[in-house]
């Protein structure tokens, strides 16, 4: 493989003297070590919160949907508000290692791999929410078009609620597949290092008896890149029809053309920072810190820059568009939002989503990773608070004033998204214990390009050769 | 003759009969060898069976034993063993009959299916002038109350009537020994055949005497009547006679004297060849009448009183002395000089209990010679006397009284001084309760003795002066009980039973028609002579101008819609259903006006969850009666230096826990007066109220409740008035009503549902929405699931009140609001001209508002944003225009009810029946035996709401289509709008060129709610036109 040298002025993408064998040992190595005392304390409190959260969930399915906050006015609130929440955190997944992969973004190497994981285990989080917010989720199978015996009966194409089963279940599918296409090297590579017969059995069943033939990779390179070309759509579908449920309503706050575009950059805005959130802790616990690099924080941060302001356009466009429309309702949904009885929520949305970034724009800041994982805490807190204040400030108080009322969670509305949060974390910490959690084959194709070891060895050897 | 002839069953029997006889012998298969096998030892011990197949074995019959015991629900249904001949299964039998409990009163038609009452309608028989109030409608589910007294108790304990009747006539045997008083202490009863029973005990028995009782009191207007035309009854006003009515404190439309005026009253008020009726109000609580009032005047009663005499001065040309207060004097002119004017077709009411009040009311109305007032066919629905039942109690104090018979009271209850009563009872030797429930005076007197419901009872009523009414039974009694008549008749020695006293009795006033056919109809009506007579009004009106002001706060005490005197608080309906005016359920409370609630620091605030909280107050009166921890509603409307309470609540005996709401009124009703003297005083923490509408004014949303006044809408284009929304199509302004992005459905083929609702008509009675409750199975949820605005009506009457003086002034002010004015709005500023400020203030309601009501249901539209959306396909439209909604189908996402703009769909958050965390009548077999078996009761997670009452109108489809008839006019109904006694709500297929409906759906003042969103609905509603 002919290597692909970069500009001098770039910035290494793995620092320290790295050879492939250090790439080798590094990645494996938080797999075949053993777990420290960190790593079971986080656990046990995701798991402790998953498991709560499971309570609330038998205790919603058991007793009904009355067990949660909602009422005749507002008919979602955090379940939807979390639902969406989480799909849009996994978007920046497949933004990276699709859409990046097309774009030959070398940097999003060392990050597509934790990137998906979290994708997946986002997509899953975000799946639970439709499914128990009916009222009869027994039945929840009805929504999918298979043969059925009540007669006719057939799904309505023309709800955005379907539309979603279709943009989710297809998310996770391809994502699904895309990330394990390109975990078998790095499988197969752990199954060749295991030394207990069992792992090499588990290892040499996840890598789909991976060869590393020569033929192998050709396959493996046409597949991410068919693969690459199928998700990439779906960074801008899945969220776009997520955005439907709202757009194609009669609800003022609902009925907004704006939002499939916006969506997106609420979902790339919130995935990114959710992967910082993710890449700061685990690259430090993981020692990881030659190959996750503070420049591919920083790089990270200008997208959540971008992206949060062109969120914050959006936020302003709504305002513009409801005081240029004349339509009463529409106005005074959006004055409500502001100042009604849920402003402290949009002023949340507001400094979280719009203000915080653009501290970005300051290198110092940028280049600070305490900052940067503040930030992206923030940041998430924010786009929380989007979802939370377009359903429920929304519905609260729509079109007949004698139908306005109020939204307050009950523990159980708490318990579940704490119990999700929770169910994330016990994944993707198994998933850090037990997976290559850098796509070391991958890194290791740059290795001699960007390795900094490399970069300086040429830059020596340039020299002599001048001379 | 015997034939030859050889039949075969088929081609095989005659070309093959072998086969077939094999078939045939086969075809009972011989028992299965079970002996023969297991009784084979030698076999059974070489078998091959290894342990693994016995494992096997245990295994298969293990699973197949579980999966047999996996049966659903076994469901218990008894054959009729004998058909009963006018019983057929699943059709609906209807019988009239009519009621008077002592307080309200109606001409009804029951509804039955397998002989079970499930539903009142209203009688529309001619002369049966009474509709059913939501009482009424609700008084079917008091029938199947699983408290009601079951069973006679003698001292507490379970007996029998045959202990109950010899002890009874023992004790009016030593009465007479001893000299006591024998007491037949009633309500007005209103029936001439028990009067005549009661007459005849009183008769034969020595020092007897019977009381009439009126727990919620019309005497003064009785004793005024009595002084002019020499009986005691009352006036029965026809309001669609009037072309002016002024009302000095009367509720009409609710429960003044009796109720039952909203049908008269609402047919003057729609505009007809340009004009309608005007109708000024003078009140201090703010009530129905006040509501719909062209202008209404908050004014204490003492201000009343005076203001009754200024019109009384007006009118007559008197020139009484008289002290009205000048901020009043402008407006009371206006109504007073308009009523000289209006002349014969001006009328005023009161409900000043003053005798002198009420005497003015009838010299006021003599001296107009009103067409609306009217002495002929009296009103017989009360005859209580505040003196006698107080002299009862002095009697029974002093221990002079041997038996008291008491029968339809709760005077333990509702008598303001019930500690008297109680005392007096205990002196009293024999004391029988007849009442239908175990009550707080039923469990005081020595015997409990259950009456049986109106639907399980014979009787006749004279409800008005001429005409006669019956009451039927509908049903078989439920329980061991016994009606007064049928006890005065054993005590008069007469044998037989109370229908065959009552039919012989009944002859004198059927003169003319045949028992069947007056049984049929429910109502026989005959001719009602005018009555005459006069008084010395000045006199009154110069003792009723010298009536002092009260030194503290006024106690102006009601009835509410819901409870009215609260002889069925245990009925959860009734709980549960929302005042009109508050739109609070399930409690009474303080009404404060916002003036005095600044005053005394009591203040009312939305919470997190959408729920209304109160302050808490503690009401002293002059007396020195007390009654502590009164929530308080801050009432827009109210007059200055009154407050309000409503009667009825507070009762424990006989109620299920979750009824046991509220506080009781009638403690503080001393001496029978609604307005007493008292003071308020705040006190400690807040109460959490049970209302389901938070927001109290329209917020200048014109287009919502479209009104206009009346001289526009003579004067001006319909265009002006009833103004569509224009949008922009193609770059030309086209009304919004007429831009469809979808290809409509041929409807004009078959039927075509639309429902009307004059907003004109509407007084916010209630009775469809009780009724609407009946008809559909529409479960309770309780006052805390009502609170997190979880209440499940179908049909529910928003009610709103203007934030500025009218609600022309809030869009008005709306339209000028200009720019934001954030400075105004953090500094609080009220008189901001930004948006921010300015809805802010239109949040809160004026104080005194003009008032709208707005029924609204689903409003089935054609191009319904909910069918959408919902991803099963559970909701969808059918061709008669009505929106469906499949419960089995549904998996309860909400999507259409989030998507609803009208916010009409209800979830089943929880399973509300068969289910002990709510306790209400689905809980038992008894309560549902109310329920509707032609409409599905909803399990928990699906959304539901109104179906136009498909299941009526299919009925009456397929009624026509066995008949081969056509559907004849006006034979589609829904519940609401059966109930609907003000004509209001009007149903019907608009497919039919000629029916009142189609002719709706053409009127100018036709708009439906919220156009602009192109729902196309099938609910219209018509613009309310004020005569201000």
């Amino acid at each position: 493989m002919s290597h692909i040298y970069d500009s001098s002025i770039r910035k290494p993408l793995v620092i320290g003297d790295k050879t492939y064998h250090d790439v080798t040992v590094d990645v494996a190595a938080p797999v075949e070590g053993k777990a420290n005392k960190h790593w079971w304390i986080v656990f046990s409190i995701a798991l402790t919160a998953l498991l709560w959260g499971l309570g609330c969930i038998v205790y919603t399915v058991s007793t009904g949907i009355g067990t949660w906050g909602l009422n005749k006015t507002v008919g979602w609130a955090w379940d939807i508000t979390n639902f969406v929440w989480w799909v849009g955190i996994g978007h920046a997944g497949t933004l990276i290692s699709a859409v990046l992969l097309l774009f030959r973004q070398r940097w999003r190497m060392a990050i597509n791999r934790s990137a998906e994981a979290m994708t997946i285990f986002s997509v899953i989080q975000a799946g639970l929410f439709p499914i128990i917010h009916m009222g009869r989720p027994w039945l929840a199978y009805w929504v999918l078009p298979i043969p059925n015996q009540f007669g006719s009966l057939w799904v309505n194409f023309n709800s955005p609620l379907l539309w979603d089963v279709f943009a989710i279940s297809t998310y996770l599918s391809v994502s699904l597949v895309f990330w394990w296409t390109g975990l078998l090297p790095d499988f197969a590579m752990l199954r060749d290092r295991a030394i207990t017969p069992f792992n090499k059995r588990i290892y040499s069943i996840l890598s789909f008896g991976w060869s590393g033939r020569a033929k192998d990779w050709q396959r493996f390179e046409e597949v991410s890149l068919v693969l690459a070309g199928l998700a990439t759509p779906l960074v801008l579908s899945v969220h776009t029809i997520v955005s439907m449920d709202f757009a194609t309503s009669v609800i003022p706050g609902w009925h907004t053309t704006i939002f499939p575009p916006y969506f997106v950059a609420g979902a790339v805005f919130s995935g990114f920072a959710m992967v910082n959130t993710l890449l700061i802790i685990m690259r430090k616990v993981s020692n990881l810190e030659a190959y996750i690099t503070l420049q591919h924080i920083e790089l990270m941060n200008i997208v959540i820059m971008i992206t949060g302001s062109i969120v914050g356009v959006a936020y302003i466009t709504e305002l513009f568009i409801a005081w240029y429309s004349g339509v009463e309702y529409e106005q005074y949904a959006f004055l409500n939002r502001a100042t009604g009885p849920y402003w402290w929520a949009y002023w949340s949305m507001m400094t979280c989503n719009v203000f915080s970034p653009q501290f970005m724009w300051f290198k110092k800041l940028r280049t600070s990773i305490m900052f940067s994982f503040i930030i992206s805490i923030v940041v998430n807190i924010g786009m929380w608070f989007e979802r939370f204040v377009i359903i429920v400030t929304s519905l609260h108080r729509d079109y007949l004033p004698s139908s306005w009322t109020m939204f307050s969670p009950t523990f159980v509305d708490i318990g579940i998204f704490i119990g999700t949060i929770g169910f994330f974390f016990v994944l993707f910490l198994l998933y850090a214990r037990t997976f290559p959690v850098i796509a070391q084959a991958e890194v290791k194709t740059i290795l001699k390009a960007t390795g900094d070891n490399f970069i300086r060895e040429r830059a020596a050897n340039k020299d002599k050769h001048h001379e | 003759m015997s034939s030859n002839k050889k039949y075969w069953k088929s081609v095989e029997e005659l070309e093959n009969g072998s086969i077939v006889e094999a078939l045939r012998n086969n075809e009972f298969v011989e028992a299965i060898p079970t002996d023969e096998f297991l009784g084979n030892n030698d076999a059974m011990s070489s078998s091959s069976t290894s342990r693994r197949d016995f494992l096997k074995y245990v295994g298969f019959s293990t699973a197949a034993a579980t999966l047999a015991a996996c049966e659903g629900p076994v469901n218990k249904s008894i054959p009729y063993v004998l058909q009963p001949e006018q019983i057929i299964p699943g059709v609906a039998d209807y019988y009239a009959t009519s009621v008077f409990d002592g307080f309200d009163f109606a001409n009804l038609l029951i509804k039955t299916r397998e002989g079970r009452p499930i539903k009142v309608d209203n009688n529309t028989v001619a002369g049966a002038k009474f509709a059913a109030n939501a009482r009424i409608h609700a008084s079917i589910l008091s029938l199947y109350d699983n408290m009601r007294l079951k069973a006679p108790k003698v001292g507490g304990k379970d007996s029998t009537w045959s202990a109950v009747d010899s002890k009874l006539k023992a004790s009016i045997a030593d009465a007479k020994v001893k000299g006591g008083q024998v007491v037949l202490l009633t309500n007005t009863l209103a029936s001439p055949s028990t009067e005549k029973l009661i007459a005849d005990f009183i008769a034969a028995t020595p020092n007897s005497k019977h009381v009439v009782y009126d727990a919620v009191s019309s005497s003064e207007a009785l004793d005024a009547f009595e002084a002019v035309y020499g009986e005691r009854a009352l006036v029965d006003y026809d309001f669609s006679k009037a072309s002016l009515i002024v009302s000095v404190g009367a509720d009409f439309l609710g429960d003044w004297q009796g109720g039952g005026y909203d049908s008269g009253y609402a047919k003057g008020r729609i505009p007809h060849n340009g004009k309608m009726s005007r109708h000024f109000q003078l009140e201090a609580n703010m009530t129905l009448s006040g509501a719909a009032a062209d202008k209404r005047l908050a004014m204490s009663t003492a201000d009343q009183k005076q203001a009754l005499v200024y019109i009384y001065n007006v009118v007559t040309g008197s020139a009484v002395s008289v002290n009205l207060d000048p901020k009043f004097k402008t407006e009371v002119t206006k109504a007073a000089q308009q009523l000289k004017a209006a002349g014969t077709t001006g009328v005023l009411v009161s409900g000043i209990q003053d005798k002198n009040a009420q005497l003015l009311v009838i010299a006021i109305n003599q001296a107009l010679v009103s067409q609306a007032y009217s002495t002929a066919g009296a009103r017989q629905i009360r005859k209580g006397s505040n003196e006698k039942v107080a002299q009862l109690i002095a009697d029974m104090k002093a221990g002079s009284v041997h038996t008291l018979i008491m029968s339809g009271v709760n005077p333990v209850y509702t008598l303001a001084d019930s500690v008297s009563f109680t005392d007096g009872l205990k002196k009293v030797t024999t004391s029988v309760a007849m009442s239908l429930k175990e009550d707080e005076t039923a469990l005081l007197a020595t015997v409990a003795a259950p009456v049986p419901h109106y639907l399980e009872s014979w009787g006749d009523l004279m409800l008005t002066k001429g005409t006669y009414s019956l009451t039927q039974p509908t049903i078989r009694p439920l329980f061991d009980t016994k009606q007064l008549q049928d006890v005065l008749m054993s005590l008069n020695g007469l044998t037989g039973t109370y229908y065959d006293y009552l039919r012989a009795s009944s002859a004198s006033f059927i003169a003319g028609s045949s028992w069947n056919k007056v049984v049929h109809d429910g109502v026989y009506v005959t001719d009602s002579s005018v009555l005459n007579g006069s008084a010395d009004y000045t006199a009154a009106a110069t003792a009723l101008a010298k009536s002092k002001k009260l030194d503290n706060l006024e106690l102006v005490l009601y009835t509410k819609t819901g409870l009215g005197d609260g002889q069925q608080a245990n009925n959860p309906w009734l709980q549960e259903f929302p005042d009109p005016i508050t739109r609070v359920s399930w409690d009474n409370y303080l009404t404060v006006s916002n003036a005095d609630a600044k005053e005394l620091g009591i203040t009312n605030e939305i919470v997190a969850n959408g729920g209304l909280n109160g302050s808490y107050a503690t009401i002293t009166t002059k007396d020195g009666l007390k009654l502590e921890n009164v929530p308080v509603i801050v009432q827009p409307g109210q007059a200055v230096g009154t407050v309000g309470l409503a009667l009825g609540y507070g009762r424990k005996a006989a109620l299920k826990e979750e009824m046991q709401v509220g506080l009781n009124a009638y403690a503080l009703y001393k001496g029978f007066n609604d307005v007493q003297s008292v003071v308020i005083e705040k006190s400690s923490g807040e109460h959490e109220f049970a209302c389901v509408q938070g927001q109290k004014t329209l917020m200048g949303r014109g287009d919502i409740i479209k009104e206009t006044t009346l001289e526009i809408f003579n004067t001006k284009d319909a265009k002006v008035w009833n103004e569509v929304p224009m949008v922009s199509l193609d770059h030309a302004e086209v009304e919004a009503t007429k831009v469809d992005l979808w290809e409509s459905f041929d409807r004009s083929v078959g039927h075509h549902f639309n429902l009307s609702i004059d907003l004109n008509a509407c007084t916010g009675c209630g009775a469809c929405v009780i009724a609407c409750h009946a008809e559909n199975n529409v479960p309770v949820v309780g006052k805390a699931e009502v609170r997190r605005s979880r209440d499940m009506h179908w049909l529910r009457i928003d009610r709103y009140y203007s934030s500025e003086s009218t609600f022309e002034g809030d869009n008005e002010k709306k339209e000028k609001l200009d720019g934001l004015d954030l400075g105004g709005f953090i500094m609080g500023d009220e008189e901001t001209t930004g948006s921010l400020g300015g809805f802010r203030k239109m949040e809160q309601a004026s104080d005194n508002p003009q008032v709208s009501f707005q029924p609204v249901m689903c409003q089935h539209c054609n191009h319904a944003p909910c069918e959408t959306v919902c991803p099963v396909a559970a909701t969808s439209h059918s061709r008669q225009g009505q929106n469906h909604m499949a419960y089995n189908r549904c998996v309860g996402t909400r999507y259409c009810a989030n998507n609803c703009p009208y916010k009409v769909r209800r979830f089943n958050w929880f399973l509300y029946n068969k289910n002990s965390e709510f306790d209400y009548h689905m809980n038992d077999d008894l309560g549902r035996m109310v329920l509707n078996p032609d409409v599905n009761v909803r399990s928990r997670g699906v959304m539901e709401k109104c179906s136009m009452c498909i299941q009526m109108t299919q009925a009456t489809i397929l009624n026509a289509k066995r008949e081969g008839r056509e559907v004849i006019e006006g034979e589609f109904q829904t519940a609401c709008s059966n109930a609907c006694s003000t004509g209001a709500m009007t149903f019907g297929d608009i497919n039919v060129k000629e029916s009142p409906i189609a002719k709706l759906v053409a009127d100018d003042r036709m708009y439906h709610l919220l156009e602009h969103v192109g729902t196309k609905p099938n609910v219209i509603y018509h613009v309310k036109v004020r005569n201000t």
